[in-house]
């Protein structure tokens, strides 16, 4: 059985099938890829898992427990967490409180209310914070406000704030969009070092096929809405349905 | 010192002093010399610097850390100032239960309005709130009457109950006190031509709000405080990251409430009346500018806020037409009257065109309020602050270089 | 019913104002995204224009009438205007007498270049910036502007009169059929009533079927879009505010016969209207008309005396309450567009 099991999954906006009977089954400690060609549905797909959008019909269980009517932040206590196409972090903070405040859902649950536990009291939370910086290598920019980073850092801090909280499933959305070559090399060598150490599932969409064949276990191919193959990386590469909704793409 | 660290610290000292020394650093003017009425160190003011200070403190909790707007804290105020004068009226003229009173009435309060508004973020939190406000101040105004004492509001009298001050001076009207210590309590202390006055009441006020700025250093430091930072900057991602936002919200709203209801409660034990005009929403939106003034999201500068403008409207609008042509007088008649026609409009009962000008100049010019005004002009003295000149983010992301 | 009827005319002309006001806010919000808390004083200043324009009409010349004495036995002052001078005495009084629905065509230029010079000089800085710095800096101008009437025109109210052929009432029930006296209605209020149709109409004829409305309705739904298309959305936006201003501003001119003019009653109406606004759905032109007029309507049924003798005060905070229940249970008000002020 998977970690993430994905059955008849609907989507309809207005007069769009966005998705349509979509299945998947994510298996634990794997590297799941979701490809397609733009419009496929792929982050609409991913929206499903954490809460932002609902299906209109079928079930998105997590270790056997739905993930549907749940809200975004029950989702993520259950383990799951997200890192979005454009960086969501919090801009008016510091890198190292951007990784702290995940530490603190991870370990004092949907909220705790103590106005008067201090900040510096925290040093277990600091250092976890500071170790997963140290990973992405964000060690020395710390102290920075996030706004002031760059987009690669950007995006490295939130798969900080993501990976501080240990998840069991990592959802990443185009993790290494409009990075340069060596900067997706080094992404593509974090992510598979925390899938050493931590063991943590992943369900990535990506365009680059560098990024997808270096890190995948399997692959999904969604197109218009529908999951055409799901399958090893080698048999996607030849795969006549891949190349058509590629191909077909671009001869329109 | 107190958990806090070396430069909170700091800072707590220095508005420690500032509160414990304002009779005299306020009245920095000889009596009877020309400039005396710029001195700000008697009583009553200086009253209400302590007491809008805590309000303000209480609102920037709210906004400075979470970014709601509210646009009815003055109903909060107002509730507090009511609970505050019934206990006085009804139980006894000390000022502690009074206190006390006026900060869980209004946090109850506080609660109710904040579970419904809170569900609704920017724009729609605001005009919530404001609605929530308004209606208080209707309510009071008509059919709460027998409760609130209507236009006239409520004021201690000699017939009052007050079961707990047996038999002390029976018949006569109460005054508040703080266990036998009138509130009025002043002594007067002349030096030289300086006349000093330390007052009771004052002192007393203080103290609250050394407390309640202290409790703010504390909030601002906690994970609590970070959590609501984290509201204001990306509510979104919050959610993301396993965070309910709703019991954050709430408990600061309920907090921020509280603080307003103590400072009611104050400005009752120091003059012991009220009336419904305290919550109307221009009261509100003096708050609001208090803090933006000071410097939203700042620890000192709801402080500062309130006490600059309680300061300009005491003594700006105490100008009037006579005072002007004192200070113009040397110079020539035309000049002078010209003069006096450009400033006179600002001055006196125009003290709100001013106020209002004020507003409009900090929020184009100067979003950070006074705290940043002091911080530019403390990096232009040490000359290292021309990096602070451009506007924070969008500049930095600029200068660093592409990826 | 015919107590039904009463009602509902009453909540007519305040309804109007609601809506005139609240269709302004809405224009304003929805083509430049800023929440505008000086709308109010722009009412305001509408108002005065009619105060204005009243006064300008009745500068006199002063003579002594020497056969005729004032209570203090000096020879009497007669105000004689410039105007009756100039036009002869008949068509003089008439034009005053005309005083505010004329002002319309004074308040008209003035509103328009009021409404540009605030854009321009003010608002235009505030697109990029948060809503908050939005409310706060034209919160200021709210202050601002009034007190520069009230240093002009003094704290007290104004009583700007309707033509003396509008003054009065008359017997709406008899008109319909019914008893006579069950109906006594002021004939100004239908007046305004009628005007504030008329503009809203012109305003919705203008966005619907000219290209510079189709423009500002399509900047509305999707501003970069249409700015992608090469065309100057923010020229056209400018020129939309001016309209605002001049919509509050008429809405203004009108109603000082109802309301005689003071300066904060901007700020009295400001608060309800954005409370319209949002009832009506932020965004919505038709849902401000419509909340305008249903709030207007309710306010009046709840001042009612049967009413009052069930739930005393309601008359006061009916709209509030209102305005809690709809956006607890609608969120998006009345006809409110999805996407709108929900970041």
């Amino acid at each position: 059985m998977g970690i993430l099991e994905v059955q008849n999954v609907n989507k309809r906006f207005g007069g769009l099938q966005a998705l349509n009977n979509v299945n998947l089954n994510v298996e634990k400690g794997s590297v799941h890829a979701i490809i397609g060609p733009n419009g496929a549905g792929k982050s609409t797909l991913l929206n499903c898992f954490v809460g932002r959008l609902t299906p209109d019909t079928g079930s998105v269980m997590f270790n056997g427990k739905s993930l549907l009517g749940i809200k975004p932040h029950q989702i993520n206590q259950a383990g799951v967490s997200r890192v979005f196409q454009t960086p969501e972090i919090f801009s008016d903070l510091s890198a190292l409180e951007n990784v702290m405040i995940p530490a603190f859902a991870k370990r004092d649950g949907a909220y705790k209310l103590n106005p008067f536990r201090r900040v510096t009291q925290e040093s277990e939370i600091r250092d976890s914070a500071e170790e997963v910086l140290r990973d992405v290598g964000l060690a020395d920019r710390k102290d920075l406000i996030a706004a002031e980073m760059s987009r690669g850092d950007k995006r490295r801090l939130e798969m900080a704030m993501c990976l501080v909280q240990d998840p069991e499933l990592l959802l990443l959305d185009e993790p290494t969009a409009g990075m340069a070559r060596a900067d997706t090399n080094k992404t593509i060598d974090l992510l598979k070092h925390i899938g050493e150490t931590r063991g943590i599932t992943k369900v990535v969409i990506e365009h680059d096929m560098h990024v997808v064949f270096s890190l995948a276990d399997k692959i999904s191919v969604l197109a218009q809405g529908t999951v055409l193959v799901e399958d090893v990386p080698e048999n996607i590469k030849g795969h006549p349905k891949v190349r058509e909704a590629y191909l077909g793409e671009a001869q329109v | 010192m107190l958990k806090l660290d070396s430069k909170d610290t700091r800072l707590f000292l220095i508005v420690i002093a500032m509160t414990l020394l304002a009779p005299f650093i306020l009245n920095p003017f000889p009596e009877g010399s020309n400039l005396a009425q710029f001195n700000a160190g008697y009583p009553d003011l200086m009253q209400r610097f302590v007491i809008f200070g805590i309000f303000a403190i209480g609102f920037n909790l709210l906004f400075g850390l979470t970014g709601y707007l509210s646009f009815g804290h003055a109903a909060f105020l107002g509730v507090g100032s009511y609970a505050s004068i019934w206990m006085m009226k009804l139980l006894t003229v000390n000022v502690i239960p009074a206190m006390f009173a006026s900060v869980i009435v209004s946090g109850l309060f506080a609660l109710v309005v904040g579970y419904v508004c809170l569900r609704r973020s920017g724009i729609y939190f605001s005009i919530l709130t404001l609605a929530f406000a308004q209606m208080s101040f209707a309510l009071a105004y008509s059919v709460l009457t027998p409760l609130t004492g209507g236009e006239t509001g409520l004021q201690l009298k000699a017939a009052d109950p007050r079961i707990l001050d047996f038999g002390a001076a029976e018949g006569s009207i109460g005054r508040a006190s703080f266990f036998g210590i009138d509130m009025r309590a002043s002594m007067e202390l002349p030096v030289g031509s300086w006349l000093f006055t330390l007052n009771f009441g004052y002192y007393l006020a203080a103290f609250v709000m050394l407390i309640a700025f202290y409790v703010s250093i504390r909030i601002f430091r906690s994970p609590f405080g970070m959590m609501l930072r984290a509201v204001k900057s990306n509510q979104n991602r919050l959610n993301y990251t396993g965070v309910s936002t709703k019991p954050y919200t709430l408990a600061v709203f309920v907090i921020s409430g509280m603080y307003a209801g103590l400072a009611g409660g104050l400005l009752v034990a120091m003059d012991t009346q009220v009336g419904p005009e305290r919550m109307f929403w221009t009261a509100s939106g003096e708050v609001v500018l208090m803090t933006i003034l000071g410097g939203a999201g700042t620890l000192i500068g709801p402080v500062l806020g309130a006490g600059f403008i309680k300061y300009m409207e005491n003594i700006v609008s105490k100008i009037n037409s006579k005072t002007l042509e004192a200070w113009f007088g040397f110079l020539p008649d035309g000049l002078e009257d010209a003069l006096i026609t450009i400033v006179y409009p600002f001055v006196g009962k125009g003290w709100h065109l001013t106020l209002g000008i004020m507003f409009m100049l900090v929020v184009i010019f100067l979003p950070g309020g006074l705290v940043e005004g002091g911080k530019r002009i403390g990096g232009w003295l040490t000359g290292k602050g021309r990096k602070s000149k451009t506007d924070g983010g969008q500049e930095a992301t600029a200068s660093t270089p592409a990826e | 019913m015919d107590a039904i009827l009463l009602q509902t005319l009453n909540g007519l002309d305040k309804g109007s104002a609601y809506a005139l006001i609240a269709l302004g806010l809405t224009l304003i919000f929805g083509t430049l995204g800023v929440v505008n808390f000086a709308h109010g004083a722009l009412f305001m200043m509408g108002a005065f224009c009619a105060v204005t324009f009243n006064k300008l009409l009745t500068l006199s010349t002063i003579t002594l009438d020497p056969e005729k004495k004032d209570f203090l036995g000096n020879p009497l002052q007669v105000r004689t205007p410039y105007i009756e001078d100039w036009l002869g005495p008949e068509l003089g009084a008439a034009i005053i007498d005309w005083s505010v629905p004329l002002a319309i065509l004074f308040a008209i230029p003035v509103m328009i270049i009021i409404g540009l010079v605030m854009e321009r000089g003010l608002i235009k800085y505030f697109y990029k910036r948060p809503h908050a710095d939005q409310i706060l800096v034209t919160f200021g101008l709210a202050i601002v502007l009034q007190e520069i009437i009230k240093f002009y025109y003094g704290a007290n109210p104004i009583p700007t009169p309707a033509p003396s052929a509008f003054a009065g009432s008359f017997d709406f029930g008899a008109l319909i059929g019914m008893d006579p006296g069950t109906i006594i209605y002021p004939y100004w209020r239908l007046v305004y009533f009628a005007f504030a149709l008329l503009v809203i109409v012109a305003v919705f004829v203008f966005l619907r079927f000219t290209t510079f409305g189709m423009v500002v309705r399509a900047g509305m739904a999707d501003r970069e879009t249409v700015g992608l298309l090469g065309i100057n959305i923010d020229k056209r936006f400018t020129i939309m505010f001016a309209i605002a201003a001049c919509v509050a501003g008429l809405a203004g001119v009108m109603y000082a016969p109802i309301n005689s003019p003071n300066y904060h009653m901007g700020m009295d109406f400001l608060v309800l209207s954005f409370v319209v606004v949002v009832v009506g759905g932020m965004g919505s032109l038709a849902g401000a008309v419509l909340a305008g007029f249903l709030l207007g309507i309710l306010e009046s049924f709840a001042s009612m005396t049967q009413v009052l003798d069930v739930l005393p005060g309601i008359n006061q905070i009916i709209i509030y309450l209102v305005a809690i229940v709809v956006l607890l249970t609608r969120p998006r008000g009345l006809m409110g567009r999805k996407g709108v002020m929900e970041d």
